[in-house]
């Protein structure tokens, strides 16, 4: 354990007082056949020790990929990290050579995904993945870090902990794999995690169970959790703060209550009316008029204008509407942000 | 597990009676002078007719003449060949030899194709890959006829890198250049599935998950890809070893090691036809066998099926 | 004219429709590629050596005097002679033709076979196909070469030049992978929305295999087929090598390289020329079906 925290503390430019997370202006396209695709072009956001930050927006506006950019598993070739930074603890990860890059994954910042079936290594069985953590980043022998593995299972409530931890990951049932990749992710005492809509692809029963588990795994290690997702209800009951993302872009960041009271940014309202308002659980995201922008080709000004009601001439031109502080701790990239207040 | 091994062994055994039957069937069937069939153009004396009448039981019916065959086969009784020989005695003597030189060349094949193959997939679109693919293309379309006698023309008769020809206790370095020569008949296919499954592999989410955890990409690719790429390669040695035997043939020929393969093709010319069915229905069971074995092991690699 | 027939002739233009814009992309592909027309002029080269031999040699590789033996290149012989005293140039010309003549031949009838085959069991699925396909294991259980040697070796010993012997050996024997690719197009095609509504609409089964899914499974079939006729080529070599293919006065790259292996340490060239040309030949059919196949299917390029 001392020996990764020493790791730790070498990183050049730590600093205990720095945000937790900070990512600044981050851009990144995706060069293909058919051309530059520009996912994610200027995302800012932070996160606190212990605080929930929901990330939301429609399929395709960038949401996994400025999650795996943070994590430094971007795939690439086709995809290029162009410009900003992602601060831990005032750390500039995209500056770190690839081995104590490594080093931060897992151990500070872990990441679960959406299909733990198909994310987790289907011919091993799921001890050998836990415990694969433990040897290679702690170095423990086979039997201790077996042992690790069995304990993580139990923390993440799975019955039977000993006897599962020799099942293959199709042996589980949906619930349980996803417990087995928090359990995962949780390994090695992150302070961030981000859930990829880690419940998407469940029952809505274990669905709860699951948000749960995660709030309470949370809350006992005080860590920052990013939680993208498409669940408005679920963000309602979980989340503190929200970043609600446009075409790569955070278009509206606020925290979780005034947001739903009046929301600052014309998408944001949009989505929040999309979906009637006494019963938020469990609704998906409606679609809005219009479709999402191609990403190889954006609108000037605000990539949102040709769906906005509120879109004006200035909208139609660059540069892009600048994020407006438009309350305590709320901004809004919206030149019209007053009148979608209803100022 | 249990059901998938009693469907295989069921699967094996119709395959098993089918494939033998084939072979029978196309040495006997529909034959005017089943005698001359099996001699070839050589006069068949009266003595010998008496005799290959008797051990096949020509005068009965075609399945019972097949039941006998079966037998024979099932009891390591093959009869004895046209030169009077026992050919289970030839098959014992010939066995040795030709087991080292497949082993050799299923090592050289294994180690190269996956290692090059994997490497290939992770470059994919590379100079690397487009010059390993070229490679394949060039081993696929050399027919071991022609690679044989050329390998030993240049490696052993000009080069002198290695002997030309061996004998029953060859080293393994003697075995060397003949192994090589029969790898190649099974490189090029290995190594193209291995590479295709990498590049599809290195697509699946579990590596994206095996990144996230900080794990080094060389033990990303060689414990978490490679084990699940190896899984459709696993089920071509199966298909290789067909390919394998036909290639020891010629390999064997060309390089006079008295092998199986070496007595089949003199067989084949003396025209031997008791010698050719005892070898290739030998052959056929062995192939048969093999492959049950590796759908075995196919399953004790992707637990997917093991459960099943 | 009933409701049916309006939609099912509405529905055939579209589907002539996507298998033209599948092959114009693939043939915008292929043209392209540089290995498909080094592989396609390789092929027409083949193809007058086989057809036309007179066009590369006016030598008769009959001809041999036992004076010229193992010579050196020399005159019109620009491969020198081999140990009968034959021009090995003007023999691995002519024995072109016995290669692509069995190539060819063999690589139909396997390609008839398979395409009966395969197409009853994709498009007849149950019975046919569980039957169909425990027949091909059967075939798969006996390894190539070892029943080409027991099967060809029964049909030879005639006088002829073999030439039908290999033929057949060869169709009888390599079906299989025609048959494979086109069950499992056939199943792949039947399961798409307008066969399914063809049927529905009361096609005949003739009708709804010629007019849909065999144009659709052509792609694949066509590639397998390009292969085979490659190892096909080589197969004939090497069952002519081992004594059991082509006889007697055929004149045959297989032959030709088992004759002068016995020579080898003496003189070369009898052995190399053959070689190279037999390479040649499987190299350029089976770069022909490699370029196509990734013309129609870039996924994993
Ligand atoms: N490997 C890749 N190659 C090319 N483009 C990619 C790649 N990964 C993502 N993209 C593109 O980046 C854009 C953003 O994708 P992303 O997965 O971040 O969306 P998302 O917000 O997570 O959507 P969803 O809600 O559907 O998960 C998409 O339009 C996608 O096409
Ligand atoms: S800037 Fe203009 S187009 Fe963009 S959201 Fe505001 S009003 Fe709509
Ligand atoms: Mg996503």
């Amino acid at each position: 354990m001392t020996d990764i925290k020493a790791t730790m503390d070498a990183l050049p430019g730590l600093d205990h007082r720095a945000p937790l997370l900070q990512i600044d202006d981050l851009h990144v396209e995706f060069r293909t056949r058919d051309g530059v695709a520009k996912a994610v072009n200027g995302a800012s956001f932070w996160l606190s020790p212990g605080e929930t930050l929901a990330i939301l927006g429609e399929s395709g506006c960038g949401k996994s990929v400025t999650a795996q950019a943070i994590m430094g598993i971007l795939e690439s070739p086709p995809g290029h990290i162009t410009a900003g930074e992602i601060r831990y603890r005032g750390v500039d990860l995209l500056k770190l050579p690839e081995v104590q890059r490594r080093k931060v994954r897992a151990n500070r910042i872990a990441m679960i995904f959406q299909d733990a079936l198909s994310a987790l290594n289907p011919v091993y069985t799921v001890g050998f993945q836990l415990a694969e953590l433990f040897r290679v980043h702690r170095g423990m022998s086979r039997s201790d870090a077996r042992n690790r593995a069995v304990d993580l299972l139990d923390q993440v409530k799975i019955p039977g902990a000993r006897s599962r931890v020799n099942d293959y990951p199709h042996q589980f049932s949906g619930g349980m794999r996803q417990r087995v990749m928090i359990a995962m992710a949780l390994a090695l005492d992150p302070e961030v995690l981000i859930a990829d809509e880690p419940t998407t692809a469940l029952d809505v029963t274990v669905q709860a169970q699951i948000m749960g588990l995660l709030a309470e795994l949370q809350r006992q290690r005080n860590m920052g959790l990013i939680l993208i997702t498409h669940d408005m209800g679920v963000v309602a009951d979980v989340a503190d703060r929200i970043s609600v993302m446009y075409a790569g872009r955070v278009v509206e960041e606020a925290p979780v209550h005034d947001i739903y009271a009046r929301p600052g940014h014309p998408y944001t309202r949009a989505l929040l009316e999309s979906i009637p308002r006494l019963d938020l659980k469990g609704r998906q995201l409606n679609v809005i008029r219009g479709l999402p922008p191609a990403l190889t080709d954006i609108p000037r000004g605000c990539a949102f204008n040709p769906r906005c009601r509120y879109a004006k001439d200035p909208c139609r031109q660059d540069p892009a509407p600048p994020a407006y502080a438009i309350a305590p701790h709320r901004t809004a990239r919206c030149h019209f942000f007053r009148e979608v207040l209803g100022e | 597990m249990f059901r998938y091994i009693v469907r295989r062994l069921l699967q094996m055994i119709l395959t098993f009676f089918g494939a033998t039957f084939v072979v029978f069937a196309l040495m006997f069937a529909n034959q005017d002078d089943p005698i001359q069939a099996l001699v070839g153009e050589k006069q068949a004396s009266d003595s010998l007719r008496a005799a290959l009448t008797e051990r096949y039981h020509l005068d009965e019916g075609f399945l019972t003449q097949y039941w006998y065959y079966m037998k024979g086969l099932l009891t390591g009784d093959l009869g004895k060949s046209l030169t009077g020989r026992d050919i289970s005695e030839m098959l014992a003597d010939a066995w040795p030899v030709t087991i080292r030189l497949a082993l050799l060349a299923v090592l050289i094949a294994a180690a190269i194709a996956v290692t090059t193959g994997v490497y290939a997939g992770i470059r994919r679109g590379g100079l690397f890959d487009n010059g390993t693919l070229l490679m394949t293309l060039l081993l696929l379309a050399m027919p071991i006829v022609v690679l044989a006698p050329l390998a030993q023309l240049v490696f052993a008769m000009e080069l002198r890198w290695f002997p030309a020809t061996t004998t029953k206790d060859a080293t393994p370095y003697e075995l060397l250049l003949p192994a090589i020569v029969l790898a190649t008949t099974v490189i090029a296919t290995q190594l193209r599935v291995t590479r295709t499954s990498v590049v599809e592999n290195l697509r699946a989410d579990y590596v994206r998950t095996a990144r996230a955890k900080g794990l080094a990409p060389r033990r990303v690719t060689w414990v978490h890809v490679l084990r699940n790429s190896l899984i459709p390669v696993i089920t071509l040695i199966g298909v290789d070893l067909g390919v394998l035997m036909s290639g020891a043939i010629v390999t064997e020929e060309v390089f006079n090691i008295p092998g199986v393969g070496f007595n089949l093709a003199r067989g084949i010319r003396t025209e031997d036809g008791p010698l050719v069915v005892g070898f290739v229905s030998v052959l056929v069971i062995i192939f048969l066998v093999v492959n049950l074995a590796v759908d075995l092991l196919y399953a004790a690699l992707d637990p997917r099926i093991r459960y099943e | 004219m009933s409701d049916a027939n309006l939609i099912t002739v509405a529905e055939a233009p579209d589907v002539s429709g996507r298998s033209r814009s599948l092959a114009g992309d693939a043939w915008a592909d292929l043209r392209r590629n540089k290995i498909f027309w080094i592989s396609a002029v390789l092929v027409v080269v083949i193809l007058l050596m086989a057809f036309v031999p007179s066009l590369f040699t006016s030598a008769d590789p009959g001809a041999c005097a036992l004076s010229n033996k193992h010579k050196g290149p020399s005159g019109g012989a620009i491969f020198g002679y081999d140990f009968q005293g034959c021009d090995v140039f003007a023999r691995t010309i002519y024995g072109t033709r016995a290669s692509i003549e069995v190539g060819i031949l063999s690589t139909l009838m396997a390609g008839l076979l398979g395409l009966i085959f395969g197409l009853s069991a994709g498009y007849f699925g149950g019975t046919t196909d569980a039957v169909l396909s425990r027949v091909t294991d059967i075939m798969l259980g006996v390894p190539f070469l070892l029943g080409a040697v027991v099967f060809s070796g029964r049909l030879s010993g005639s006088e002829d030049d073999g030439v039908w012997a290999v033929t057949l050996t060869l169709g009888v024997l390599t079906w299989t992978s025609a048959a494979r690719v086109m069950r499992s197009s056939v199943i792949a095609v039947k399961s798409q929305d307008y066969v399914a509504a063809g049927r529905m609409l009361g096609a005949s089964p003739g009708r709804l295999m010629f007019r849909h899914i065999l144009p659709n499974s052509m792609a694949s079939f066509i590639v397998v087929l390009t292969i085979l006729l490659g190892t096909n080529i080589a197969a004939e070599a090497t069952l002519s090598y081992l004594g059991v293919g082509l006889k007697g006065d055929a004149v045959s790259w297989g032959l030709q390289i088992a004759e002068a292996q016995d020579y080898a340490r003496i003189a070369a060239h009898p052995l190399i020329w053959p070689s190279v040309f037999l390479a040649a030949t499987v190299l350029a059919f089976i770069m022909l079906g490699d370029a196509i196949r990734d013309a129609f299917d870039p996924k994993l390029r």
